[in-house]
């Protein structure tokens, strides 16, 4: 487990702590979601974490969401334990999961409203500005279900954004696209986290992805829900789709891979 | 008579990108139902005719018209009224209970446990039956008869509400909670707008339910109304103007059934299925 407490860059400013989660099926058996994680991630930080499906990837981020609470260890953001949810932090789920009666204008501040009841005209304008980081100054009128799918996501992106989060949450946001779309939005995701640096958790299973994203990657394997290794993804900034070419990046993939299929063949 | 209305007026939405001979067929499928239904009363009234049918067997619908034309405009006029508000207030009543009945249903596991079988006794019960049972019960007046109607009409609205308050998506109820925003907020700005497209096929069935719901109570107890009427003249072998009232309260039902999905069209457009699925 040694392996697993890096020394983080600046100070961290989250911290799993022995993280455990088990959950008590329907048939009354256990099932370990997550398995004693202890890690730090240091602030501005781009975090991507891999692995196969039932691997605990999506426990993780829920609890670092308050959406669940851990059964051992604590997690803690800048110190203070994460005991329900924070608004320092901002969500991406798999589907863009827009509300089909708004536009994308007030789909954006939907969660201003839903939260205190009224957007202020601050608020309005940060949802412009979003709008045209994300490409999409032209759509505010339109409702969801007139945009593609990758442009939903966009949308879901800017709505994540809105409160200006310090830790943006992505739960596989772009594993319902289609490649193109998605190599496209994954530079984009790296454009904006370079305008407004925040701290990223990205939940991927795809190796190119996390290595072309991250600046770190948590590889975990499955039952019970692990995390197996880090690796320093030292590729250059600023990452392009040249960089799916170089030399380095075949390595690190290479090992990735190494490691999830060792795992598998026990 | 409701669903090829439906369909036609599908088919001219979608014409503008269909080529003439597909344009000629989806004419042709918006009159289809008229040619039809103007056949039908054809081959009904030469049948009579050649047949020689004694009216309370089966009327011709020229008797129909006539006895329609006899009754006269203020004593139908009476009759419509009286069904339709029973109707409306019991169908009210529906919806009233039926929402958060359903919001109960569906945010409690312990009130889902206690209250669904309890839903299903009176939904198994024959409400025609008990129908009698009410009137003694709650005596004379409005209240028998829109409490009847309600009985009939509630239950879609309660199923099916809960069934799309449960449809959100799990997703957006973890930003919801995310949000740290309460359980009444997450209902009002996120399950309840959610239940909107199941809440309305309800609704379409409810308001047909509620006019059933309205003539059977009228049968039971009641001194005006087409349920009322209906009873009365065929009490008198007065047939033909039974069938009278038949057809106002098929043409009721279907104008109701027809504004609801109106309704739902002009106040919540989004929630309609999508042209070309």
């Amino acid at each position: 487990m040694n392996a697993a407490v890096l020394p983080a860059t600046p100070r961290p400013n989250i911290s799993f702590d022995r993280v455990s989660q088990v959950f008590t099926s329907s048939d009354g058996s256990e099932v370990v979601a997550l398995d004693n994680a202890s890690f730090d991630i240091g602030r501005h930080e781009f975090i991507a974490v891999l692995g196969p499906s039932g691997c605990g990837k999506s426990t993780l981020l829920r609890i670092l969401a308050g959406l669940v609470r851990p059964t051992h260890g604590q997690v803690s953001i800048y110190g203070s334990p994460v005991d329900g949810p924070r608004d320092e932090i901002g969500i991406v789920f798999q589907k863009p999961t827009l509300l089909p009666w708004l536009n994308i204008r007030d789909n954006l501040t939907f969660p201003m409203r839903h939260k205190y009841g009224r957007v202020t005209a601050q608020e309005i304008t940060r949802g412009e500005e979003l709008l045209e980081l994300v490409g999409l100054k032209e759509f505010g009128n339109k409702r969801p279900d007139e945009l593609s799918g990758g442009m939903q996501q966009r949308a879901a992106i800017a709505r994540a954004l809105l409160h200006d989060p310090e830790i943006l949450l992505m739960d596989e946001p772009f594993s319902a696209l289609d490649a193109l779309t998605r190599d496209e939005l994954s530079l984009e995701l790296l454009n904006i986290w370079t305008q407004r640096p925040k701290t990223v958790l990205f939940i991927t299973h795809s190796i190119p992805e996390a290595l072309l994203l991250a600046d770190r990657i948590l590889v975990m394997s499955a039952r019970p829900g692990r995390v197996q290794e880090i690796i320093d993804v030292d590729l250059p900034r600023p990452r392009s789709m040249q960089t799916l070419t170089e030399p380095r990046f075949n390595e690190l993939a290479n090992h990735i891979r190494r490691k999830v299929f060792s795992r598998h063949a026990h | 008579m409701s669903s090829p209305t439906i369909s036609a007026a599908k088919s001219s939405r979608a014409m503008p990108i269909k080529p003439k001979a597909l344009r000629l067929t989806a004419q042709a499928a918006r009159f289809a139902p008229w040619l039809a239904l103007l056949v039908l009363l054809l081959i009904w009234e030469a049948a009579c005719r050649l047949l020689k049918l004694p009216s309370f067997v089966l009327p011709s619908p020229s008797a129909i018209f006539a006895a329609t034309q006899k009754v006269g405009l203020g004593a139908w006029a009476e009759h419509i009224f009286a069904t339709l508000r029973v109707t409306l207030m019991g169908y009210g009543l529906s919806i009233l209970i039926g929402i958060p009945l359903a919001i109960a249903l569906a945010s409690s596991r312990l009130m889902s446990r206690t209250l669904y079988p309890l839903l299903v006794i009176v939904q198994s019960t024959p409400i025609v039956a008990v129908a009698p049972i009410i009137v003694v019960v709650m005596g004379a007046g409005d209240l028998p008869r829109v409490f009847i109607t309600f009985l009939i009409a509630f239950f879609p609205i309660v199923v099916s509400c809960v069934t799309g308050l449960l449809a959100t998506p799990e997703e957006l109820v973890e930003l919801s909670r995310s949000l740290g925003a309460s359980k009444a907020r997450e209902y009002r700005n996120i399950r309840l707008p959610y239940a909107i497209p199941h809440l309305f096929s309800a609704l379409r069935i409810s308001i047909t339910l509620a006019v059933i719901g309205a003539v059977v109570a009228e049968f039971v107890a009641a001194e005006k109304g087409l349920g009322y009427f209906i009873n009365f003249s065929t009490s008198m072998f007065q047939v033909p103007q039974a069938f009278a009232a038949l057809m106002m309260l098929v043409v009721i039902s279907l104008v109701l059934f027809h504004l609801i999905g109106l309704l739902q069209k002009v106040c919540f457009p989004w929630s309609l299925p999508k042209a070309g699925h």
